[in-house]
């Protein structure tokens, strides 16, 4: 089978049935992922970015097999990963975030014998496959040791090294950065960038910002399981190139009433809040006028405000107002 | 679908080799097991030679010792293979291994074994203290065919093991399935006392167990009797239910798919 696209899906939705409830259990249906169509090229490194239960896990697990959709269909490299599971899988590889999923009281070296076996690795290469593999990912000397003793980082380098033992030719990466220290998350970056430079697909999903702007050649931006926007970093830094980013410190506690009333005043498209150690940081996306400044003060009136800073808009302040539906369509 | 060829054949007892060396050597770093392994077969070994003591038949000692090890093997299969995939399940790994290009029944068989083989030490192990702590005489009947039966034994069980990892999960209560089914398998095999004892109506459940058959063949090594047909009845039992459980383990692997339950969320 031929096609350029290594991943492609079409309308597809899935939804849990979930019951809650013990004394009067309820049956609830969960709509995780509505109808979304993706289009990857092979060699591309595509991010699917979206906050917590966004529905990236569900599309994941779809692609990779691990889980039926409700409906709509996806091949990878021209198998159905409904009906051709088995020759999906043989292509595919699959790395999850957190640290579970390895066998804890088994060496590195031992819980990477086990899955090259299990992952169709020739014998004769696999030893020399997983050393290769340790040294990529940077374990190379404590393969020995117990899983049970390694830190996040390390977990998530083993884990790697497990996605990669049978060299798919398209990888999931599902969150590998999350809970892993800033320096061992740049290693992870590395890892992901030499991949894709050697050809291999990737597909990636977070929600840190960063990771997404530095690595990804597409982005998807994906709320409550549907696609928000898509297109290059740069062409969803476009889409809010046009307004101005306000960060305004406030040194008292910001209501949800204070966000209201900024998102009421004319010109302003979004307004955020976050907490930054003793003080609140108010985000606002406005529309580039004279009038801005003021009015934005004015509806914080009530509140000790501090230092008022205009900056460009980054990829962040792009997601935000995308995922708060202020910006609509593809790019 | 199409026959297996020599490469297949390779891979699978590759598979096998390097899927029960995994999983024992993990079974083994737990500190629970390990307790177990050592305490439960001192405990076994008292209890079948007290019962027998007090029976007044020594000559049947080392019966005995080989029964209560038995039911070691039995306890670590029903826990460990029945439990084998809600295991994997808790520890994160199922997906990994259900992700795998490999069916999912080859990757959960060595497990099952793995328990088995565990259940074997623990029988090694009575024995063991039986002849250490109460000088049981290690005077089995047919010397050459002791240690194949108790293979046998251990490799049926195993295959029983699959099918229980296949069925058990697709049930709610499968813990107190297996808690309820731990003493009467026992007795049905005729374990510690000869099925001869039971009433008719058991007669088919009997029949229907590997481990009444290799329990036979283990006895009859250790004790005098036939030992080649019993055992060969408990390895065909155990195919047909590894048979079984290919069938089932399909159908668990895509219902599981549909119904989102590979990883515990
Ligand atoms: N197995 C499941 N059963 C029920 N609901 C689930 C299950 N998995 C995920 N969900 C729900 O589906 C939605 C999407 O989840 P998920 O795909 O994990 O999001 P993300 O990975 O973007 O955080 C969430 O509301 C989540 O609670
Ligand atoms: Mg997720």
């Amino acid at each position: 089978m031929t096609t350029d696209l290594a991943i492609e899906a079409e309308n597809l939705a899935r939804s849990y049935r979930t019951r809650t409830g013990w004394l009067r259990p309820q049956r609830k249906t969960i709509e995780a992922v509505r109808g979304v169509h993706l289009a990857v090229g092979r060699g591309e490194l595509f991010g699917l970015l979206g906050p917590n239960g966004a529905g990236k896990t569900t599309t994941i697990k779809m692609l990779n097999t691990l889980l039926l959709p409700t409906s709509g269909t996806a091949r990878i490299l021209g198998y159905d990963v409904a009906r051709d599971a088995l020759e999906v899988r043989r292509r595919i590889g699959y790395v999850f975030g957190g640290d579970r999923g390895l066998y804890e009281r088994l060496s590195a070296l031992d819980n990477l014998r086990y899955f090259a076996e299990l992952y169709g690795v020739e014998p004769r290469e696999q030893l020399p496959r997983i050393q290769e593999l340790l040294e990529t990912v940077g374990l190379s000397g404590r393969e020995k040791e117990r899983v049970e003793g390694y830190s996040r980082g390390m977990r998530q380098k083993l884990h790697i090294a497990r996605g990669l033992l049978h060299r798919p030719q398209v990888l999931f990466l599902d969150e590998p950065s999350i809970g892993v220290d800033p320096a061992a998350a740049r290693e992870l970056r590395r890892v992901v960038a030499d991949l894709v430079a050697g050809g291999t697909t990737v597909l990636l999903t977070t929600h840190y910002m960063a990771e997404a702007d530095e690595l990804c050649d597409r982005i998807a931006v994906i709320a409550s399981g549907t696609l928000r926007a898509e297109g290059t970093p740069a062409e969803l830094k476009d889409r809010v190139r046009k307004l101005d980013v306000l960060e305004v410190e406030v040194h008292d506690a910001v209501g949800p009433e204070h966000l209201q009333r900024l998102r009421d005043t004319a010109g302003i498209e979004q307004a955020t809040v976050e907490t930054s150690g003793t003080v609140d940081v108010v985000t606002v996306h406005a529309r580039p006028s004279h009038g801005t400044h003021a009015a934005v003060l004015a509806a914080l009136a009530d509140l000790r405000t501090g230092k008022v800073t205009t900056r460009e808009p980054t990829l962040e302040d792009a997601y935000l107002s995308i995922i708060n539906g202020t910006t609509t369509g593809s790019a | 679908m199409a026959l297996p060829t020599r490469r297949d054949v390779h891979r699978f007892w590759r598979l096998m080799a390097v899927g029960v060396r995994t999983h024992v050597l993990y079974l083994s770093r737990s500190g629970l097991e390990l307790v177990m392994a050592v305490f439960a077969p001192i405990v076994f070994a008292t209890l079948a030679v007290y019962l027998f003591r007090a029976g007044d038949q020594p000559d049947r000692l080392l019966q005995a010792a080989v029964g209560a090890g038995l039911m070691g093997v039995w306890s670590a299969v029903l826990f460990g293979g029945g439990g084998a995939i809600q295991e994997q399940r808790w520890m994160g790994t199922l997906e990994t291994l259900v992700a795998a290009p490999t069916r999912l029944s080859l990757v959960l068989l060595p497990i099952t074994f793995a328990t088995a083989v565990v259940g074997m030490y623990s029988l090694i192990a009575t024995v063991a203290w039986g002849v250490v702590l109460f000088g049981i005489p290690l005077t089995p009947a047919s010397p050459l065919l002791f240690v194949p039966a108790m293979l046998v034994c251990v490799v049926a069980l195993g295959m029983m093991g699959l099918l229980m990892a296949a069925t058990f999960v697709l049930l709610r209560n499968a813990n107190s399935l297996a808690n309820g089914l731990e003493y009467p398998v026992w007795m049905f095999s005729g374990v510690l006392v000869s099925t001869a004892t039971l009433p008719e109506w058991t007669r088919p459940i009997t029949w229907a167990l590997p481990t009444s058959w290799a329990a036979r063949a283990v006895q009859a090594a250790t004790g005098g009797g036939e030992v080649v047909w019993p055992s060969a009845v408990a390895l065909g039992l155990g195919l047909a239910y590894v048979a079984l459980a290919l069938v089932a383990l399909v159908w668990v692997e895509r219902r599981a798919r549909g119904t989102g339950t590979l990883a515990l969320t």
